[in-house]
């Protein structure tokens, strides 16, 4: 398998050994992120032309995809299918941290759930970056990690429940009060717009544009990461992993080249479908 | 015979005749006079005489119309000796020549020609011939046109609008440049594109005429009802929309419109918008305020729709700006759609009333009916939606107020924090880069 030891070549630091493969995202857990993503780009791509209607850009972006009739039904189709794989994901936490009563699910260094580590990580790295103190090291799930983690969590109950109750507005109106019909347009416009800002800015530099993983963390496509990128970003994840003798049942495939081509033309696209709505966004406010 | 064409050509035997349609009626008020006769009584030889005198003039004159077509008229057969020749022309180059058929067919038609062209008594005539002066007959249109935007008889003279002048044929009559189907062709002549009006700084009406519903009316389906440029604007007496006594003044513009559409007119005058015009409140918007004067769309279409609420909102500022903060406006501007609610679809368009009229489609209890029109299942505490809530106001909408406040503190803080967070962290991380390369390099060197 030539290819497989050039793609290993390829990501291992010059000077070092062709090394293993880790696997850090299961199967089910990238398609999840790319049915994320996908919809997002469709929601965000829909949503802010309503948010922006004045904006020059709006007409034509709408236009673009067929007027506002096409526009809501884009908008309302990538809203059905990100609950459905939103409802998928609670019954596979449901089922693995409560039927199965899986540990680290809910608490514990590979849990989401945010932990006082979190907290001194946090501030350790705000000081490392002005030099204050070592850098910190990171467990499975890093604090800006669970963040995004959170953030989509509650961004997704928050402008999910607030977009349906405007699609069926007649229907929630017999639960919630009159004023909340009003209210229900400026949390979901205001919690969209934090989110297309957040993850186009902060989640794409975070995750994939700073130096570590310039130009792209692959592993959310691929699935695997060298073992020198995983000692070097989750040091601690690693140790324990080693410390428990589990490192092995980690072991993953290295991707094959195609697998590598075809996540990086997705996940271009992806970036950059997400800054040009970042740069739309951004000049409606100030063009 | 002969005697009685020189008698039809020495003038008018009734005075109708002089309006073109009007011999049809005078030779029925001789079938009339024929047809009663005098009581016996009265019938002296003196009135027999003149009774018969009368029948005898009518029947010639009959006679003349009906049996006599092309060069009846002696006077004119004279001088059409000479005029009908098509090469004729005068000392300046100018054709004089004259059709005698179109002539004679024309409202003139029954007139000798020296009737008009007063200074040719006998033949030789002068060369120069005196201007036909119209208003000799035609005196009330004549001072209709004084002192209207047409006065000036050397830059609009009769015949601009009439058109040639042995060829004037009453309005009634589809050859005549002002039959109603044809008077918006005879005056976009001059105010249509690159006529005359835009030399003067005047608007291309005549296009936009065309498109409207009453040019589509009249061209397409040809009716004489639809309005033409003088159902709003009158032929002689045309005024300019600044004149107070100008049916195109905005204070008289209700009743113009409304002298075809009379019930919109009366809803009109019943809403906020037409008792303020009738009280001399001239910045409440008039028919043309919405529709325009020339193009009027029809308002279940989308480029009216488009345009209709930023007119209302040209005075309703504040609440243009409450509405674009709602769904109904976020989804109207992108166009392409026409359904969402605009102002007139809630507040009426014509007969619009405050909410504290129970009349009014806003009032509380019409609320459900109205958004129901559009929301099915619209019930009472749908309607408690308010669709000019101001995110802004405290006092007024306290709980949307603070809900914007929190949801705008979120988003400002997450995004200051993490800017902060990763431009440090951009920075430091490309300084270790840096830093490790240097290192390695010098372990190489």
């Amino acid at each position: 398998m030539p290819d497989l030891e050039k793609v290993a070549a390829n990501n291992t630091p010059p000077g070092g050994s062709p090394g293993r493969f880790f696997q850090r995202f299961t199967r089910e857990q990238r398609y999840l992120h790319g049915v994320l993503f996908s919809t997002f780009l469709g929601l965000a791509g829909t949503g802010l032309p309503l948010r922006f209607s004045e904006s020059i850009w709006a007409r034509g972006l709408a236009r673009g995809v067929g007027g506002f009739g096409a526009i809501l039904f884009f908008h309302k189709l990538c809203a059905v299918v990100l609950t459905i794989a939103f409802l998928i994901h609670l019954k596979e936490i449901f089922t693995r941290g409560i039927l199965h009563g899986e540990k680290g699910i809910f608490w514990g260094s590979t849990s989401m759930v945010a932990n006082w580590k979190d907290v001194k990580d946090l501030v350790g790295h705000l000081r490392w970056f002005v030099g204050l103190g070592p850098k910190p090291e990171f467990e499975r799930y890093a604090y800006w990690e669970k963040f995004d983690y959170w953030a989509v969590f509650w961004g997704m109950i928050v402008i999910g429940f607030s977009g349906y109750a405007m699609w069926f507005a007649p229907f929630f109106a017999h639960f919630l009060p009159g004023w909340a019909l009003n209210a229900v347009l400026v949390i979901h416009s205001e919690e969209g717009l934090l989110a297309i800002l957040f993850i186009f800015s902060i989640h794409f530099v975070n995750t994939h544009l700073r130096p570590d993983s310039f130009p792209m963390d692959m592993v959310v496509f691929t699935g695997v990461e060298s073992e020198e990128e995983f000692k070097h970003k989750r040091p601690l994840e690693y140790e324990r992993l080693a410390r428990e003798g589990k490192l092995e049942s980690r072991l993953g495939e290295a991707p094959q080249t195609w697998q590598v081509n075809f996540s990086k033309v997705i996940g271009f696209t992806a970036i950059f479908i997400g800054l040009t709505l970042l740069v739309l966004t951004l000049s409606a406010y100030f063009i | 015979m002969s005697s009685s064409r020189e008698r039809w050509a020495a003038g008018p035997i009734f005075p109708e005749k002089v309006d073109g349609r009007m011999t049809e009626a005078a030779i029925q008020r001789g079938f009339s006079l024929l047809a009663q006769p005098s009581p016996a009584s009265q019938r002296t030889p003196g009135t027999w005489a003149r009774a018969l005198f009368r029948t005898a003039v009518i029947a010639a004159g009959i006679a003349a119309l009906l049996l006599t077509a092309p060069g009846r008229l002696h006077a004119q057969a004279e001088c059409l000796a000479c005029h009908a020749d098509k090469t004729l022309q005068d000392a300046n180059g100018h054709s004089v020549t004259v059709d005698g058929d179109h002539f004679g067919a024309s409202v003139h038609g029954v007139f000798k020609c020296n009737d008009c062209h007063i200074n040719i008594k006998e033949y030789p005539h002068p060369d120069q011939v005196v201007k036909v002066d119209c208003k000799k007959c035609h005196a009330d249109e004549a001072s209709g046109l004084t002192g209207s935007v047409h006065a000036n008889a050397a830059e609009h003279p009769c015949m601009s609008c009439h058109g040639d002048a042995h060829s004037i044929f009453p309005k009634a009559d589809s050859r005549s440049n002002v039959y109603p189907l044809n008077i918006p062709h005879t005056c976009g002549a001059c105010h249509g594109n690159d006529g005359m009006a835009q030399k003067h700084g005047l608007a291309s009406v005549f296009p936009s005429y065309m498109d409207s519903i009453h040019g589509f009316a009249l061209s397409k389906e040809g009716l004489l009802v639809a309005a033409n440029c003088q159902s709003c604007h009158g032929s002689h007496h045309i005024l300019s929309h600044t004149n107070p006594e100008s049916p195109t003044y905005k204070a008289n513009i209700p009743k113009t419109c409304g002298s075809c559409h009379a019930q919109i007119n009366d809803d009109y005058m019943g809403g906020a918008h037409g008792k303020a015009v009738a009280g001399g409140n001239l910045k409440a918007p008039v028919c043309t305020d919405c529709h325009t004067a020339h193009s009027i769309l029809q308002p279940t279409e989308a480029a009216f729709r488009m345009q209709s609420t930023p007119i209302c909102g040209s005075c309703h500022k504040d609440k243009l700006s409450t509405y674009h903060d709602t769904f109904h406006s976020q989804l109207g501007l992108l166009g392409g759609y026409v359904e969402t609610a605009r102002c007139w679809d809630c507040h009426g368009a014509h007969g619009i009333l405050p909410a504290s009229d129970p009349k009014s489609p806003i009032a509380p209890a019409n609320l459900i009916a109205t958004c129901g029109r559009c929301h099915n299942g619209a019930n009472r505490s749908f309607v408690q939606y308010q669709p000019h809530a101001n995110a802004h106001d405290r006092k007024l909408n306290p709980a949307l107020y603070f809900i914007r406040l929190f949801m705008n503190l979120l988003l400002a803080g997450t995004l200051t924090f993490f800017l902060i967070h990763t431009l440090l962290w951009l920075i430091r991380a490309r300084y270790n880069q840096i830093k490790k390369k240097t290192a390695e390099g010098d372990k190489n060197a």
